[in-house]
């Protein structure tokens, strides 16, 4: 099939960068050390902090570090080569084949993203559990339904990474978007600190937007905080997301179609 | 009905300008095309020519149905280009020099098995395509090699083998020999003039290489400012021009024009001086006349080249 070869190609593809790789799965292990001293000082102080005990904290640092780049948090992943597109005028001659933009890259980042989930996601994981006490999926169906999160997950950063590519059809580069979107990314996801932990109207906020999906759904199902209905609405709520926003990129898709078809770009 | 058939084309591009130092911005229309008229058959091979921004590349891109026309008719292969741009995509190949559509990442072959794929080229087809495009344009041993790392021509014929591989019935090459040396150009026409005889594809071309127009096209297409000033066979083109032929003479010393009945002067550089006199009169009492009167180092007859001609028809606006 097309988008599987597409997928395998991605995956391929990235994987040639091998030294780039292990920088990363360094880098990563690093900042999880780290943070994983920082949240046990602070879960000491208060051991119940956002509903998490200490293990649940380092657990929680740990499954942030390895979906970082699985999910391409701070942006980019296969969407960079859109807006490379985009910009050099490229684009007008996809738009022309027989396969529409937003699932040949999706298909496409969901390979580099299966890429990055074993080398970048498993290789931190593997050194969280030797340093540290890590908890593991409660059951089966934690894990079952991590596995699908982790899925969602990545299909909720992608739409949102492809709004941001596009945004490069009107502002010819899509860098200033990136940094906004990624600063947003960082704080909203729970990457810098759980979203449990955000007070009052800021966590319900926090908590509803579409940056959730990235690691604080995927994480609490890991810990085993959603189970049975709540499993399903968390996974829900993801799909809520993946569903607005792939309308949001359809449409942008089309306007920006419109502009280079009939405007002339 | 025509295969492509152009009639009345038509595209305006609305552009906004700043004006006094950015503080006004003014909406200005820029006519790329207009009153575009053509029509061409299954089989033909030809060359659409003009000089930079004439509205060449805006042609082929209202062909291909990347661009929508403003105004006008246009049909390929019965279907309109822009409203059917995904059915008419199966249909023809395209190839823009300046650009690419194989995937810079990945090897030639990955490229060319992902378009296998969205095309749904049989797979017997696709073997046995790739293998013909692979041997003609010599690129076997560029396979395995990531786009990004192969030469300008290499990529040039990736990217004609990308266009080719779903059988097209037309071709649209848009600049295909920019940047390519003169061995390379030369293989290339070979494998467009084969492929033209064989397959009987339809091969429209622009280039501002004349001499890919002489090898490979009957017809010629000349466009200037948007509109055709010129359309039919090559010999035609030649013959337009051909009302005049140029005497090149070398003086021992500089001198001013020289006069002669029956020539011209059009040009002069130090002691050379270029006289044109008309194609089918006799060069030797213009050379008598020169040579008695100046002093004569060297003496030459140009023919009329197509190029001239060309620049003749484009300075002149129109046949
Ligand atoms: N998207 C656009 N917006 C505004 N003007 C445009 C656009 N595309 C082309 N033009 C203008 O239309 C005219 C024709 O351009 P086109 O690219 O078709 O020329 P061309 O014949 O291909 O030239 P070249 O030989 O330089 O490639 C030019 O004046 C160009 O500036
Ligand atoms: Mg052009």
């Amino acid at each position: 099939m097309l988008y599987v070869a597409i997928a395998t190609r991605a995956f391929r593809r990235y994987s040639t960068y091998r030294a780039a790789t292990i920088a990363g799965i360094f880098t990563n292990s690093v900042f999880g050390v780290i943070y994983s001293y920082a949240y046990l000082a602070l879960w000491d102080e208060n051991p119940t902090a956002g509903g998490y005990d200490a293990t649940d904290a380092v657990t929680y640092v740990w499954l942030g570090q390895a979906l970082l780049m699985t999910i391409a948090l701070w942006g980019g992943g296969t969407t960079d080569d859109l807006a490379e597109r985009i910009r050099t005028g490229d684009v007008a001659i996809d738009l022309y084949r027989p396969v529409g933009l937003v699932g040949w890259y999706l298909a496409s980042d969901l390979g580099r993203a299966a890429y990055h989930f074993l080398t970048r996601g498993i290789g931190p994981t593997v050194i969280g559990l030797v340093v540290f006490d890590i908890r593991l999926p409660a059951g089966p169906a934690a894990a079952a339904g991590f596995a699908v999160s982790l899925v969602l997950a990545v299909v909720v950063s992608f739409t949102i990474r492809f709004l941001v590519a596009s945004s490069a059809f009107w502002l010819l580069d899509q860098s200033g978007v990136k940094v906004m979107s990624g600063a947003f990314a960082i704080f909203f996801s729970g990457m810098m600190l759980p979203l449990v932990l955000f007070p009052g109207w800021l966590g319900t906020l926090a908590n509803a937007l579409p940056w959730a999906s990235y690691i604080q759904v995927p994480a609490d199902i890991w810990l085993g905080k959603h189970t049975g209905g709540d499993l399903l609405a968390a996974l829900g709520f993801q799909v809520f997301w993946i569903v607005v926003l792939l309308g949001c990129c359809h449409a942008v898709l089309r306007a920006a179609t419109r502009k280079v078809v009939v405007q002339g770009g | 009905m025509s295969l492509i058939d152009v009639r009345d084309l038509e595209r305006t591009f609305v552009v906004r300008r700043k004006v006094d130092g950015g503080r006004r911005r003014v909406r200005d229309e820029v006519r790329a095309v207009h009153d575009l008229t053509f029509a061409i058959e299954p089989g033909e091979m030809v060359g659409y020519i003009g000089p930079n921004g004439a509205g060449k590349s805006t042609t082929i891109k209202m062909l291909t149905g990347i661009l929508v026309p403003t105004g006008g008719h246009l049909r390929v292969a019965g279907l309109d280009p822009s409203r059917d741009r995904v059915a008419l995509a199966r249909r023809i190949g395209v190839v823009f020099g300046q650009r690419t559509t194989l995937w810079w990442d990945l090897p030639l072959r990955d490229s060319f098995e992902l378009l296998q794929k969205m095309y749904r080229i049989p797979p017997a087809r696709f073997r046995a395509n790739l293998e013909r495009f692979v041997e003609l344009l010599d690129l076997r041993d560029q396979l395995d090699t990531p786009v990004r790392q192969l030469s300008l021509g290499q990529r040039m014929r990736g990217d004609i083998t990308a266009a080719l591989l779903h059988d097209p019935e037309i071709l649209y090459l848009d600049e295909p020999t920019i940047g390519l040396d003169v061995v390379s150009k030369g293989r290339l026409r070979e494998f467009l003039r084969a492929l033209n005889a064989e397959r009987g594809t339809t091969l429209v071309l622009t280039t501002h290489d004349l001499q890919d127009i002489e090898a490979l096209c009957d017809r010629v297409l000349v466009i200037d400012h948007g509109t055709a000033v010129f359309d039919g066979p090559l010999p035609a083109l030649q013959a337009q021009g051909g009302s005049t032929r140029t005497l090149v003479v070398d003086l021992v010393d500089e001198a001013p024009a020289i006069e002669v009945p029956g020539a011209v002067v059009r040009r002069v550089e130090g002691p050379r001086q270029w006289l044109s006199f008309p194609a089918e009169a006799s060069a030797a009492p213009i050379v008598a006349a020169v040579a008695a009167s100046y002093d004569v180092a060297d003496l030459s007859i140009q023919e009329p080249d197509i190029e001239e001609v060309i620049r003749d028809l484009y300075s002149r606006g129109g046949v």
